[in-house]
This record gives C-alpha cells, structure tokens and sequence, in this order.
C-alpha cells in the first residue's frame, strides 16, 4: 500500500486525525520547552536570591488574585528602549521562585519588574487606594478594599508547604516561623527583625500601609512591589558569563 | 498523484480527482499554486540557514551557538555601550562641569534639560506629576515654596539622597505627631490648627483665640517653623503663611497633620541613576519655574 493510500486512514478517521495533531504539536512544544529544565545555562548564577517572605509571598498572592499580571508586565526585555526606562534586563534567575511565573504579555500600565524601592510606602498606599489621586491621567482600577481587608496570617504556613512540595527551598525553620514572621515583617521596628532578615536576607521590615491595625492586604502587596527586582545585585553580577 | 490508482479527470475543470467520491460526489485535487509552493520550499532554506547562523538545537548542557555567535543580551550590551559612547562627551561634560560652567554653556544646558526631562518621566512623574504639578503630600515643582532648598545644589542633594529615604545621607526631619503622643490635648490641637489658618491668611472659627493660638504655636511650633511661620529651610519645616500647602489647607487635614504628624518619603536615586542624569534632573527641576540662586 503507498504512502498516499495510508494517508487516507487519517482522513477517514476523525480520532487518529485528532492523535495526529497531538502528536505532531506535541514535538514541537517539547523540543522548545523541555531543554530549559535541563540545561544549567538556563538559569543564570546570581547572588541573593532567595524564595519569598511570607509576607511579601501574601503579597504575590494578592497580586495574582486581583490579575495585575493582565496589565503588568515583570519582565525587563533586552531591549535598548526597557532597559534605558526600566533598568537591567530581567534575568531567568529573578523569577526563578516564581510559581506561577508573573512575566505578563501586556504593558497597559508599565513594567513592574524593578518597581522595588523606586517609590515610597505611602505612594503605593495612596495609588491602590485611587489612583487617580496621584497620576491623573491613569487608567488603572482602584483597590479601596486592601487596606480595610486583614491578610488571612495563618493561611501562610500551608501556602509555603505547598511551595516547598513544588521544590522551592523553605526550610522547616522558615515554615515554623511563617506567620510570625509574617506580622514581624509588617511592623516597624520589630523585636524578632534580625530573626527575619537571617532567614531571608535584605528582607525589609516596617509597616508598609502606614495604617494602624493588624496586618493589612495593603501591607503585603506593598511589600511585595517594594522588594521586586531588588534582590540580586547588579554591581557584582557579571554579564558576560550569562549571555545568551 | 503519480501513485493514485487510477486517474481520473474532472469533465468540467480538466483537473484530476483524488479518486474519493462521496455519494457521485468526486474531490478534485487542484495542484497547489507553483509562487505558493516555491514561497513555502524557500522558507524550508531560510530556517536551515538560520539553524546554523543563530542559536538553535538545545543539546546535553547547552545549546548550538550559531556561527555568528549572536546573544541578545551582547547584543543590548553593545547598544548601549554605542549609545554611551555617543553621549560620552556630553555626559562627560555635563558630570564635570559646575553648575556656574553649566549656566554658560548654552550646549551643554540644552542637553542636560533634555536628558533632565525623559529622566523625569520615567521615574518622578509618577509623584510629582507629569508636568511637576506635584498632588496632595507630592510638592509641586513648578512653584517657588521650596521645602529643602531651591538652588541648583539644594536640588541635587536632595535628588541623590532623598527625604526621610533609607540613604545614610538622607534629609531627616519630621513633624512630630502632637495628638497621638500627647503632647497637645484635643482643643490646644483645634486652636492650633486655627492659628496656622489664620497664618495662611486663611478665615478662621469664631471660638479661636488668637492669644492662645499665639502661645501654642510658640512653644510647640516656631522652633522649626519660625515665630511667624515662615518655615525653615534647613529642617524641611515648610513656610505656613504662602497660600501653598503640602497636605491641604482645610481645618481637618491640618488638624489630621497635627494629631498624627507627616513624614513622606522621597527615594535616595544615587543608587538607580548616575551622577550626570541626577545634574540633569536637578537643573530641569530648577527651571520648571521656581529655580533661586545658589548660596
């Protein structure tokens, strides 16, 4: 029988056209995904990085929930233009604790990978809260309800061993103290800082909404956009060794 | 095609069938178009040309490099080492210059406003408004009520290091919060709050009383916003008697500053941007209107 002929099985026969597509789409997705979990220059070798606090990692969570991903980008391309307004390209290394990863496909506000420490607590405070209060021209929704809303502080702990069950580094110590260090990392002036700042170095301590009260939504969020792209160190990071 | 089993000819187009016929109905099977096909073999070439010339094949460790040994991250590095190069001079200048040279030279001027006004964009708008409007707690830099300073000096420093920021050499300076600490009690803070309207020019309550509000104000305010309320430049204490003011000028947010204090916080930029765009951004802000003279 020729090939021509057994060409007519897949015409014929809805199902093996159906495994067929899979099949062939299957390869090409493979080969293009599957070398990045295996080969070591995928994930460049940088100082300082480390997985999230638990309450920037609150933060990530609010973050994802409210689907700031939709018109944030957190990725820094290698592009003359990004990197003259944002600052050094993104690296591999910088999401490497990101499970969902938040590179984002859509810029209507800007980028946010290195947004950390360019602004001040009450800006963003101020800026969730209306926006339009600040940068008139904006577009970008208001988030009232994250100030007034308490961040669920004993959720943390189980978020982490999820974490930890996909293969993110948190050690016992780091799980046993999550929800303390959760408050601590919120407060100013905290007794236990320099217990946090051990388990997670450069991690910044303070109350970030500036509001009295227990730990707010606003708290972790701010201290997660506080934090972004701040981590590694580009003063020591060598470039040549991780072109690509 | 050369092995269907028989062939069979279309009456109507003169085009082969494909031999399958549902129900006397017979597909044909029209050749591709030759530009179509010939468009999709050199697109085939293309990509074997591309393998070889750009990274491609992932193997054990690494991935092919290309014969060309192109990366995208050389490749931006190279850019912005030509775009550096490009700007050397100006840059250079504009890094070495004083401020005095800076007035003179009408070249290095024009630069350094252009470069002050993208840097502005791109990391002050976002506080201090587009145009330098500045909102409620964000100075507007358009105007000549300077917190810090308004020299070209003044700006610089306080660009490089910030307000209340986490720099060493940060300005510090704060507005003690005199209801939460208890240092003024509920009707000192409502005559207080009276006395710096009325300071600002502005009508006042029928139970205020101007003696009172005098007494206050002396004891608790004037040694960093002077007796008559003019503020002092070298503690960041703002002027109180313009028509200018940081947090709003109504009684409830002057009392809301009295009872809870204000310290907002201008980021250090000495470690996000380099020395010639910070010289930039100082001489852009200085002549958004309001620029004084240097000491």
């Amino acid at each position: 029988m020729s090939l021509w002929q057994k060409h007519q099985i897949f015409e014929k026969n809805s199902i093996f056209l159906l495994i067929g597509v899979l099949v062939v789409i299957s390869i090409g997705g493979l080969v293009e995904v599957l070398p990045l979990f295996y080969l070591k220059s995928t994930i460049e070798k940088v100082e300082v990085m480390r997985p999230y606090t638990p309450l920037e990692l609150a933060g990530r969570n609010i973050y994802v929930r409210e689907g700031c991903y939709n018109c944030h980008s957190q990725m820094i391309r290698s592009l003359r233009d990004e990197v003259e307004r944002y600052g050094h390209y993104s690296l591999a290394a910088e999401s490497m604790y990101d499970k969902p990863f938040q590179w984002g496909s859509k810029r209507n506000g800007p980028d946010l990978a290195r947004v950390g420490a360019k602004y001040s607590d009450e800006w963003h405070k101020q800026h969730l809260d209306d926006p339009r209060s600040i940068v008139p021209g904006s577009i970008m929704p208001s988030y009232p309800w994250l100030a007034k809303t308490e961040v669920a502080v004993n959720d943390i702990q189980q978020d982490m061993a999820v974490l930890v069950f996909q293969g993110q580094p948190y050690s016992p110590e780091m799980i046993n103290n999550a929800a303390r260090d959760l408050v601590t990392q919120a407060t100013n002036d905290a007794p236990d800082a320099d217990g946090l700042t051990q388990r997670y170095p450069k991690a910044q301590a303070r109350k970030f909404s500036g509001s009295a009260g227990p730990v707010n939504e606003a708290d972790a969020l701010i201290a997660y956009l506080q934090m972004l792209g701040t981590l590694v160190d580009f003063k020591i990071y060598d470039g040549k060794v991780n072109l690509r | 095609m050369t092995s269907a089993p028989r062939e069979d000819i279309d009456a109507h187009t003169g085009t082969a069938t494909t031999g399958h016929e549902w129900d006397g109905i017979r597909e044909l099977n029209t050749p591709l178009p030759k530009w179509w096909l010939y468009i999709l073999y050199a697109t085939i070439v293309w990509a074997i040309g591309y393998i070889i010339v750009y990274p491609a094949i992932p193997l054990i460790s690494n991935h092919t490099p290309g014969i060309l040994g192109w990366s995208s991250r050389a490749a931006v590095t190279d850019e912005l080492m030509q775009l550096k190069q490009q700007r050397a001079p100006m840059t250079l200048a504009l890094d070495k210059a004083s401020f005095a040279e800076i007035a003179k030279d009408d070249r290095l001027r024009t630069f350094a406003l252009a470069q002050g006004r993208a840097a502005f964009g791109d990391n002050c708008a976002a506080c201090h408004g587009a145009g330098g409007g500045g909102a409620i707690s964000y100075p507007n830099l358009n105007d000549d009520d300077w917190i810090w300073g308004g020299s070209l000096e003044a700006i610089q420093q306080t660009i490089l290091y910030g307000v209340r920021s986490t720099h060493a050499d940060t300005r510090v300076g704060a507005m003690p919060a005199f209801g939460q600490t208890g240092i003024l009690n509920a009707s000192e803070i409502d005559q207080l709050a009276n006395h710096v309207r009325a300071i600002g020019g502005l009508p006042t309550e029928k139970t205020y009383d101007k003696a009172l509000g005098d007494k206050i104000f002396g004891e608790n305010c004037a040694a960093c916003h002077g007796d008559a309320g003019k503020g002092k430049i070298e503690l960041g204490a703002p002027n109180l008697s313009d028509k200018i003011w940081l947090f709003g000028s109504d009684k409830a947010s002057i009392v809301q500053t009295l009872v809870r204090g204000r310290g907002s916080m201008m980021p250090a930029w000495t470690e996000r941007l380099d020395g010639a765009t910070i010289k930039a951004l100082a001489l852009y802000v200085h002549a958004l209107g309001g620029g004084e003279p240097s000491p």
